[in-house]
Formats: C-alpha cells, sequence, structure tokens
C-alpha cells in the first residue's frame, strides 16, 4: 500500500502543516534539517538502524548506523567550529560521492553554516566562478581535487581553509589546506546544534544560466517539510525501504532526495561511487537488495542500450518502485523498463530553483507514458501564454509552465542577483523555463526549453559559459553553443568555432579544444561535436543567432532571419 | 599491440588522472573505476580515432569495451587495417 493513496483524495484540503505536524515543527521554533535527519531519527528509536550503507572501487564498504551519522556529522561540525566557521558561512563540498560528502553536509547545516556542494568533476574555471561568487570561506575536498583548489587559490583571499578529508601525509600540505580524518577524530557525542529557523539559509546549489554567470540558488530550512512528504509521497519511502538515489549531491537531486528526503525519514539508503555500467549497477541493486530507486532518463537509456538479456542474468525481485529525474522521460524508456522490471519508471518534474518535485506520476497512478504526471498536492501548476502569461484553459496547447510562488521549499534568492531572481517571477507565476500542455486529465506534457540552456544527461549547461571557456584557446576568435540531439544524453554540446589567423582546422585541434574545455569547466560541458566555420551567422547588432545554429541541429524550420547580418550564411 | 597499449596508458595518465589519483595499469578499470567518465570517453574515442586514422562506431564504443587499457587497445587493433 502507498503512502499516497488516492490523488483526488489527497488534493482536497491540502496543507503543508500535515509535514509539519509528522515532523513536530511549529513556527517560530528551531529548525534544523542536520539534526532532523540525525538526531531525530536517533530519538525515535532508530539509533541502531542503518542509515547509510557505501560502495567504493573493488567492493570496499562501509556502513552508519544513524547514530554513526549522528557522531559523525557531530564531529565534522566541531571541527568546522574550531576553525572559526560560524553560522551563514559558506561551506563547499567538493568531494566524490564519498561518505564525507553525505554526513559533512549534515555537519555544516547543524552549525548553522550554509552548505555549496559542487560536482567534484568541475574544472578550475568552473570551481573558481562558483566560489567567487559565494566568496566562499571553507572547502572540504579531497586529495585528488586538490590541484584544481590550489590552481585557483591565489585568486580567491576569503578561501580560508581547505580542509582535505583523505590526508595520507605523502606529500607536505600548502597554504591554507588542514587535514581531517572522519576515522581518526574523536566522536562529538554533543554538539551545539544552530537554533536555525524556518528562514535561516540551508544550501547553495549553483546552476547555469542562458545569459550571465551561473546563479546561487539559496535555500533554507523549511525546505524540509516539501522534501520530506515528497520523498514519502512520490518515492514512496517505507521504513522497511532500502533506497538508492544515482544522483550525485553536486546536484540537487542528490541533496533533497539524496540526503534530506531519505535521511529525514529514518529510511536506509545505498550509494555507490562507482563509476557507470549496467553490468555494476544491476549487481549492485542484487546485492543491497534495492527496493526503491531514484535515477535518470540517460542512465535508464544507457540500460536500454544494455539489452535485456543483462537483466535476466540478476535478480531484481526485490524492486518495487521506480522513479526518474533530470529530463523528461521517453515513453520508450517507461514501457521498456515495465517489461524488463515489471514496474515502470515514474517521472518527477523539479528543478533546483523548486528545490522538491513539483509533478510527478504518483505511485498507483495511471502513468500516461512520456507525461510528467500531475501537479504535487499543494503545488498550483499550469501552462501559461508566452506573451501575455495568462493560463492557459485549452487542452493540449503549449505554453510556459507556472507555479504559484509558496511551496517551502521554493529558492529564496539568487544570491547577491535579485535582479535576474525577480525576472524569474511573471504575472504572480514562477517560469522554470520550460515549455509543456495539459491533456484533459491534468497530466502535464514537457515539449522543451524555452531558453538555450543545454539540457545534458539531466544537467543543464550554459552556451554562454562554454562560449567564454573557449575564448580562453588561443586559436578560437569567436564560437557559438548549442545543444545537439543525442538518443541517450537527449542533448549535447555541440560547439561552431571560427579560428584566428595562423591556425587550421584539423582534427587534432578539435581534440585539444574539447579537452581544453573538459579540464577547465567539466566533462559534461566539453563539447562532443565542433564544427569550425569561416564565421557565425549574427543579426545587423553583431549578436550571434544560436537560434539559427540549433535549429539546424535538430533539422527545424530556421524561421525569421530577416535581422541576419549576411543571408548567405 | 604493446605499443598501442602504452599510447593508451600515456595518454590516459596525461589526460584524465588526478594529480594524487592512484597509479593505473593495464587492468585498472577507468569507467567503471569512476577515472574516466562517459562525457570524457567521447574525448578518449576521437583521440584513438586521429592516432591511428580509424572510425570506432558507436556501438562499439560501449563503457565495457572502454573499461581497461587492455580492452581499449583490443578494440584498436580490430580497426586498424
Amino acid at each position: 500500500m502507498s503512502h499516497f493513496g488516492s490523488y483526488e483524495e489527497r488534493i482536497k484540503n491540502f496543507s503543508w502543516t500535515l509535514a509539519e505536524k509528522e515532523l513536530d515543527f511549529a513556527d517560530g521554533h528551531p529548525v534544523n534539517i542536520g539534526w532532523y535527519c540525525s538526531d531525530r531519527i536517533c530519538r525515535q528509536g532508530k539509533a541502531a538502524k542503518m542509515a547509510l550503507i557505501w560502495e567504493g572501487l573493488g567492493g570496499v564498504e562501509k556502513r552508519y548506523t544513524y547514530n554513526d551519522v549522528r557522531l559523525a556529522s557531530n564531529t565534522i561540525g566541531a571541527f568546522l567550529r574550531s576553525l572559526g566557521v560560524k553560522s551563514g558561512d559558506r561551506v563547499c563540498l567538493f568531494m566524490d560521492k564519498i561518505p564525507e560528502l553525505y554526513i559533512g553536509f549534515l555537519g555544516i547545516l547543524k552549525i548553522g553554516a550554509i552548505a555549496q556542494p559542487l560536482f567534484s568533476a568541475f574544472g578550475d574555471e568552473s570551481l573558481y566562478i562558483r566560489l567567487a561568487d559565494a566568496e566562499t570561506g571553507t572547502i572540504m575536498t579531497q586529495r585528488k581535487h586538490l590541484s584544481k583548489v590550489r590552481k585557483i587559490i591565489g585568486q580567491m583571499p576569503y578561501l580560508k581553509h581547505i580542509i582535505v578529508v583523505d590526508y595520507d601525509g605523502r606529500k607536505p600540505l600548502q597554504d591554507r589546506e588542514v587535514a581531517f580524518s572522519l576515522e581518526a577524530a574523536d566522536p562529538v557525542e554533543k554538539l551545539e546544534i544552530a537554533p536555525t529557523t524556518a528562514e535561516s539559509p540551508s544550501v547553495l546549489h549553483y546552476t547555469s544560466g542562458t545569459t550571465g554567470k551561473p546563479k546561487g540558488v539559496k535555500h533554507v530550512h523549511y525546505s524540509l517539510i516539501a522534501q520530506y512528504l515528497t520523498a514519502k509521497w512520490v518515492l514512496d519511502l517505507h521504513d522497511d525501504d532500502i533506497y538508492w538515489c544515482t544522483a550525485d549531491p553536486g546536484w540537487v537531486t542528490g541533496t533533497s532526495y539524496g540526503i534530506i528526503g531519505p535521511f529525514s525519514l529514518g529510511v536506509t539508503q545505498c550509494v555507490t561511487d562507482v563509476g557507470f555500467s549496467a553490468e555494476s549497477w544491476y549487481r549492485f541493486i542484487e546485492k543491497h537488495r534495492v527496493t526503491v530507486w531514484y535515477s535518470a532518463p540517460t542512465a535508464i537509456r544507457s540500460l536500454m542500450k544494455a539489452g535485456d538479456e543483462l537483466v535476466k542474468k540478476f535478480d531484481l525481485s526485490s524492486l518495487r518502485h521506480l522513479t526518474s529525474v533530470g529530463e523528461p522521460l521517453n515513453a520508450e524508456a517507461v514501457i521498456w523498463s515495465e517489461r524488463v522490471f515489471g514496474l515502470p519508471f515514474h517521472d518527477t518534474y523539479w528543478q533546483t530553483e523548486t528545490g522538491s518535485i513539483m509533478i510527478t506520476n504518483f505511485p498507483g497512478m495511471k502513468i500516461k507514458p512520456g507525461s510528467m504526471g500531475r501537479a504535487f498536492p499543494g503545488i498550483t501548476a499550469t501552462v501559461l501564454d508566452v506573451d501575455t502569461y495568462q493560463p492557459l484553459t485549452q487542452p493540449g496547447k503549449v505554453g510556459l509552465i507556472g507555479i504559484k510562488p509558496g511551496w517551502p521549499s521554493m529558492m529564496r534568492e539568487y544570491w547577491k542577483n535579485e535582479e535576474t531572481y525577480k525576472g524569474k517571477f511573471k504575472n504572480g507565476w514562477y517560469i522554470p523555463g520550460d515549455r509543456s500542455s495539459i491533456d484533459v486529465d491534468g497530466y502535464f506534457w514537457f515539449t522543451g526549453r524555452d531558453d538555450d540552456i543545454i539540457n545534458t544527461a539531466g544537467h543543464l549547461v550554459s552556451p554562454f559559459e562554454v562560449e567564454s571557456a573557449l575564448l580562453g584557446h588561443e586559436a578560437v576568435a569567436e564560437s557559438a553553443v548549442v545543444a545537439k540531439p543525442d538518443d541517450v544524453n537527449m542533448e549535447v554540446v555541440k560547439a561552431f568555432v571560427s579560428l584566428k589567423p595562423g591556425f587550421s582546422a584539423s582534427k587534432d585541434l578539435e581534440l585539444e579544444i574539447m579537452n581544453f574545455i573538459r579540464k577547465k569547466l567539466s566533462p559534461l560541458a566539453m563539447p562532443q561535436e565542433i564544427e569550425y566555420v569561416a564565421s557565425l551567422p549574427k543579426t545587423r547588432s553583431g549578436k550571434i543567432m544560436r537560434r539559427l545554429l540549433r535549429a539546424r541541429e535538430w533539422g527545424e524550420e530556421i524561421g525569421d532571419t530577416s535581422t541576419l547580418e549576411n543571408d548567405d550564411q | 599491440m604493446n605499443d598501442i597499449k602504452d599510447v593508451i596508458l600515456k595518454y590516459v595518465r596525461a589526460e584524465y588522472l588526478e594529480e594524487d589519483d592512484d597509479e593505473i595499469d593495464f587492468d585498472s578499470p577507468l569507467i567503471s573505476g569512476g577515472i574516466v567518465d562517459s562525457f570524457s570517453m567521447v574525448s578518449l574515442k576521437r583521440f584513438l580515432e586521429n592516432k591511428y586514422s580509424i572510425s570506432i562506431p558507436d556501438e562499439e564504443a560501449t563503457p565495457d569495451a572502454f573499461d581497461t587499457v587492455n580492452k581499449i587497445a583490443r578494440l584498436v587493433q580490430r580497426f586498424i587495417k
């Protein structure tokens, strides 16, 4: 029996106070996500229950009970305090999916500091832009990522502490670096939890923008209310579940549903820090008897490619509920999963700014393959006319998704960027930037982004950021970056490049530029294809017409080219 | 064959290993070991195609076929005329 039950019953008289009551939250009282995800679970008599089962390369396994998580997060919190980290300070987590990432996140929140998780595959420039914007004072990282931090440390006078969580003593630490070992540290039994309240900042996630720098999305401790309830109703997490969220906490799914949701419910979760292969994933599910699985369309399509026969080699009978996030889940993937696992993947729609699931296919609800599902109770979502921002009433008509502001996990601001934040609201609606239609039954059907942002494997990449980085390469005179369709990743980055005099187009130069971006920004941002052009199509005012290049890639109508500088292009 | 393996190992070390990563050999898991992710695999494939003037079909460039230097070398060998 699912927690959710009937959609019609749930939306009747829905109020977020339902979750507040379950969490014993009272307005004006302290609320601290770090405490809720560890100490509170122990107080409920689950101290000995397994919280986190972590698996690394070579089958290395570490297990943490809820009491272990409570003590370890206390220990990290106390260590940060000993360095002088205070409430409101930004502490960046720049690590692979190791236990210190999950537990450190809670430790940071416990002392009232703001957790700033960043994807560990980011290159030095991506890292620098985000740390500089937040004026981050402390970074927790691993030896393997130190070289990237060292490259940029000279530009960051506000960065006081670089905590190395796996220091082995082989090479001397450098300026501002300090070693910390969770295993060697004395466990801290009692930590004074910072008296954070509902509106105290908790997490700062960075997301890409169409133009300008990445935006720091600020969340607050009250987000817990929505993350708890959506994890319970949409992921359908029960006390005896073994849950696996495949997302990296460098991105919002990895914190909202890879840490806060399951831990606030006292559920056991598994994490693997091993790279993707269909076989290793199936083996992981079989070994840990995973019951609830939250993954992404790109991974699901990669599993489809690996074939049905591979699935039959493993006992996956423990699975009982499958969910997906990151990009639209295509109908074929839903049908495939129902055939091979006997269970359909349930698509969920939300984004960094919303903090929790907004639209989804609920457990027990009829799934229409390819649809995003229906709005979560308490969420008023619609599609709006693209010009007037008035709700569209005609079923099937495509418009901009609009969500009425006011749900608990909604972002509170873009860090130091009020103008962009205000621009996300039109006619009283929050605009996520996606287009959709709604059918007669209230199901949403995604049709595409409303901007140039590239969604590759569920991660947003800003064309502006890639174009700016490309100009850092000595051979590049000009560039335009667009999304290119891809069977597995939905979209990948493609760059059109014109070269400076003295450089000639070659395959080796293409590879050199690809690797340049991979190291500077991230593998996700690396153009998977570079097309050399003599010049780029521009408007008469000199603006590059990305729209035109994108249309060519997607085989779409080019549209109005009356402002094109040179019609021959 | 040994030459190919040496070239690939050298390239992987130079391009994909972080400074403090453990040393790798011909059988170290690259994809499943998290050293080369699926996006970076595209650049590794491109390197091999440029270096040996070959074209590796996408359906052959699977995470499993790229998981170790030994496996990659065997794949490359098949396409060298």
